[in-house]
């Protein structure tokens, strides 16, 4: 098996993840107190700043297989948005409003683009031209 | 047993559907229940959802990552990979939904008996789980989700290469592994929360 040099996405992707579960954690353990924003929104810009950096690192990488990569993450991406949306729901129905919401709301939305790129990428890496056309959802 | 020089015949690889469509609809049933579930926001539902779907996550990630996932790796590789085609697609539906099902739910359920409030005497353990379900999240989002995915997409191609599935099921088995070891903390914490 040859494999050509790819950068770390699976390993900067786990990093935003973590970022992003820290800043989850940091807000929720705070309840019902004022929660000083200041460090979720840093973890929040810091974890966007990963996602951002393995999306503009595999614009890099000469034929990577886009086709193959989309063609999964669109799925994972709407997997994973209902997952989010259900997690917000959660929260709008316990009256969560103001900077908190906004930080969740981000950090979900970060979540949401970020878990579709490693699925793709994790996919897309292993990629052979020769390869038929593999269906994602088929009867 | 084969003569000498003459090739093994090919490996029988069964035709399988990646995602379920069955298992769709079901996922799909499943997240009505929660939305009502938070949405009538009564004690009853909410624990249901919680033990439930915690239950199953905790079961499914302790039998899959101690038990089941040894037993894998001694297969023969035809029988690994009839296993694997029958299993992970199953896995692709099954954990999204249960790990969904305890959070959403886990989280109303301790918003309305306060355990998630920093008065609470229980917050502590609380904040404890949230970790806990951080750490495991960060492992099978990044890990175990995309290799599950991918070896589905490899056993799918009409040459499957045996040392990419390879390389891939021995990254699902080992972050099973330690998702399983790590579903041992959940038990101790949630049993500590439910005789307080």
């Amino acid at each position: 098996m040859t494999e050509r040099k790819l950068p770390p996405v699976t390993q900067m992707g786990m990093g935003s993840l973590a970022l992003i579960v820290i800043g989850g954690i940091y807000l929720s353990a705070h309840l019902p107190r004022h929660v000083p924003l200041a460090p979720a929104v840093i973890l929040l810009a810091l974890s966007a700043l990963l996602v951002a950096w393995n999306l503009f690192s595999l614009t890099r990488v000469p034929d990577f297989p886009w086709s193959r990569f989309f063609a999964v993450a669109k799925w994972s991406l709407l997997a994973y948005s209902v997952i989010s949306a259900l997690i917000l729901y959660a929260f709008l129905q316990d009256h969560l409003s103001g900077g908190p919401l906004v930080v969740l709301t981000l950090s979900l939305v970060i979540f949401a683009v970020n878990v579709p790129i490693l699925i793709g990428f994790t996919v897309a890496r292993y990629y052979d031209p020769a390869d038929e056309q593999v269906n994602i959802v088929r009867g | 047993m084969g003569a000498v020089g003459v090739a093994a015949p090919p490996v029988e690889r069964p035709d399988f559907e990646i995602v379920p469509r069955v298992g769709l609809i079901l996922a799909g049933f499943a997240m009505v229940i929660l939305v009502v579930a938070i949405a009538v926001n009564k004690l009853w539902p909410l624990e249901f959802l919680h033990v439930a779907g915690g239950a199953a996550w905790t079961i499914i990630d302790l039998f899959l990552g101690l038990v089941l996932g040894p037993i894998i790796g001694k297969m023969s590789i035809p029988a690994r990979i009839e296993f694997t085609t029958k299993l992970m697609p199953k896995m692709v539906v099954i954990m999204p939904v249960v790990v969904t099902l305890t959070l959403a739910a886990g989280w109303q359920l301790a918003t309305a008996l306060g355990t998630n409030l920093t008065f609470h005497p229980d917050h502590g353990w609380v904040v404890a789980s949230m970790i806990v379900v951080g750490v495991m999240a960060v492992i099978a989002l990044g890990l175990l989700e995309p290799a599950n995915i991918a070896v589905l997409i490899e056993l799918k191609k009409p040459r499957p290469n045996p040392e990419v599935i390879e390389k891939l099921m021995k990254r699902f088995v080992y972050a099973a592994g330690v998702l399983g070891v790590m579903q041992i903390a959940t038990l101790v914490i949630m049993t500590k929360l439910g005789s307080a």
